[in-house]
């Protein structure tokens, strides 16, 4: 196996840092008011109506599209698109550089997605069905709209980026894939900057909350604020959610040069396959994961304060998640373990990076926001450190591992360590 | 549809596809493109949505009558005069 050098005892130029970030989520479109929503329990999912399928629950974001971008561009773009230039914007004011003088052409943009094309491909078929079908009235937006790079050519497009840019097609784990991608970018030296992250648009697409529907994983509440609820005894399914969340990451020597604020050190990380089914996740693999992540950030479970779960209110994948997070983490005393889609749904290629970003002002706060809506526990669920429904306040937060996972088995970690 | 209806339709399409730009000083004599951001993915919105919504074909060979306003309304005036 290999071994892997402590992050201390790296290079300042092979240690990569966290130095922004722009989101918008359903309960909030900046950190500060995401982390206001998840300390306060005020949850983003709502009633919602798509066409064909009907009426169901999900979170939907209300960041101001026209802030970044021209109405004739996000006309023309995507949702995706859109959603990626609000975060990758807010994340380079969020940072602090001064754009004007930086670079372009050394900016790399890695956009982890679950899916993308669905939405505009439904939408042109749905225009079409009122031409009987005729497919001479088909856009010529369609190619670039569902080219699976496009959110992340929008953004190069609107900020006049030169350097790579491409999406990283992860299921669920594509948050945490985008942030690896930018580390492993940055170490190899093909990029001086990464935007990096993940972004959804998916609750513009029918299909998937009828493909959940009829996997049975799709999940219904009279009271939409309450649909989400993973650990609870009662939990039906996922709510489908939109979101982004992007980060700028650089070498800690470039940030140590231009004085930076420095949020955390991706000081390790991980990915791997379950090789096992289409959709059941795999306990076993995902604790191998989870221990990789922490081999490669040389630590051991117990130095770990947070672990941000990312059960996604299944009867079977969150039993399953816990019994990976019980098997690495459930002698530790000092390790707290909480959930993030309680309150925004599950925001599919965004989760991994949204759901970091709402723990990483814990290194700030020191303060672990609760899982939500966990009436009755689910036995199989009760983990040591599980912190639901009221916020736990700690001495000191160091590190947060972050979990994300997805289907066809693909697993990822990421653990952050506060600088 | 007579001239004055065609002119209008056309600015509807325009407010679709240029959300962002001021109609109101249009010369129409002037090509469109030296006075709005228009591209030739917009032209082609133009086209199409004159396929959608009114049933008229613009062949690729007469893109360059549907330069500025005038010449665009006159292009499409005897296409349209069926149009109700």
């Amino acid at each position: 196996m290999a071994q892997f050098p402590k992050p201390e005892d790296m290079p300042d130029d092979q240690r990569i840092v966290i130095t922004g970030l722009g989101l918008t989520s359903p309960n909030g479109n900046s950190l500060a008011e995401f982390r206001d929503s998840l300390l306060k329990g005020r949850s983003g999912i709502q009633d919602y109506e798509i066409r064909y399928f009907g009426k169901t629950v999900a979170g939907i974001c209300d960041f101001d599209v026209k802030r970044h971008q021209s109405r004739r561009d996000a006309r023309r773009g995507t949702r995706a698109g859109s959603v990626g230039i609000y975060c990758a914007r807010e994340a380079i004011e969020n940072s602090g550089l001064d754009w004007e003088n930086v670079d372009h052409g050394r900016i790399g943009i890695y956009v982890g997605i679950t899916e993308h094309g669905n939405v505009e491909t439904e939408s042109e078929i749905y225009e079409i069905s009122k031409f009987e079908y005729d497919t001479s009235v088909w856009t010529h937006h369609h190619n670039p709209r569902t080219v699976a790079n496009n959110p992340a050519g929008e953004i190069a497009l609107n900020m006049g980026i030169t350097g790579p840019h491409y999406t990283i097609g992860a299921a669920c784990a594509a948050g945490n894939a985008g942030l690896i991608q930018g580390l492993q970018m940055l170490r190899l030296k093909e990029c001086d900057l990464a935007i990096a992250g993940g972004v959804s648009e998916s609750i513009h697409t029918f299909g998937i909350f009828a493909g959940f529907n009829s996997q049975g994983a799709l999940a219904t509440h009279e009271d939409p604020t309450k649909a989400s609820r993973p650990f609870d005894i009662n939990r039906n399914g996922i709510v489908v959610a939109e979101g982004g969340c992007l980060y700028t990451l650089e070498r800690l020597s470039d940030a140590k040069a231009r004085s930076a604020n420095i949020i955390g050190e991706i000081v390790g990380y991980a990915m791997n396959t379950d090789a096992t089914d289409f959709v059941l996740p795999n306990a076993t693999r995902q604790a191998e994961c989870i221990r990789m992540a922490l081999d490669r950030a040389c630590i051991n479970p117990h130095d770990v304060n947070i672990v941000s779960t990312h059960a996604t209110g299944t009867g079977m994948g969150d039993v399953l998640e816990c019994e990976a997070v019980r098997n690495v983490f459930g002698e530790c005393n000092n390790t707290f373990i909480n959930n993030t889609k309680s309150f925004i749904g599950h925001t599919m290629g965004a989760a991994g990076a949204i759901e970091l970003a709402g723990n990483l002002a814990a290194f700030s706060d020191n303060t672990v926001h609760p899982s939500i809506n966990v009436d009755a526990l689910d036995p199989e669920c009760a983990i040591n450190g599980l912190v639901i429904n009221e916020p736990r306040e700690l001495k000191r937060v160091d590190y947060i591992f972050n979990n994300s996972f997805g289907m066809l088995g693909i697993n990822s970690a990421v653990v952050i360590k506060r600088m | 549809m007579v001239p004055t209806e065609i002119r209008q339709a056309i600015i509807d399409i325009l407010a679709d596809i240029a959300p962002d730009e001021d109609l109101t000083n249009l010369n129409d004599d002037q090509s469109f493109r030296d006075q709005m951001e228009l591209d030739s993915m917009d032209f082609l919105d133009i086209v199409m949505e004159l396929r959608k919504r009114y049933r008229v074909q613009v062949p690729e060979e007469d893109y360059s009558n549907l330069d500025s306003m005038a010449s665009t309304v006159s292009y499409l005036t005897p296409k349209m005069v069926a149009v109700v």
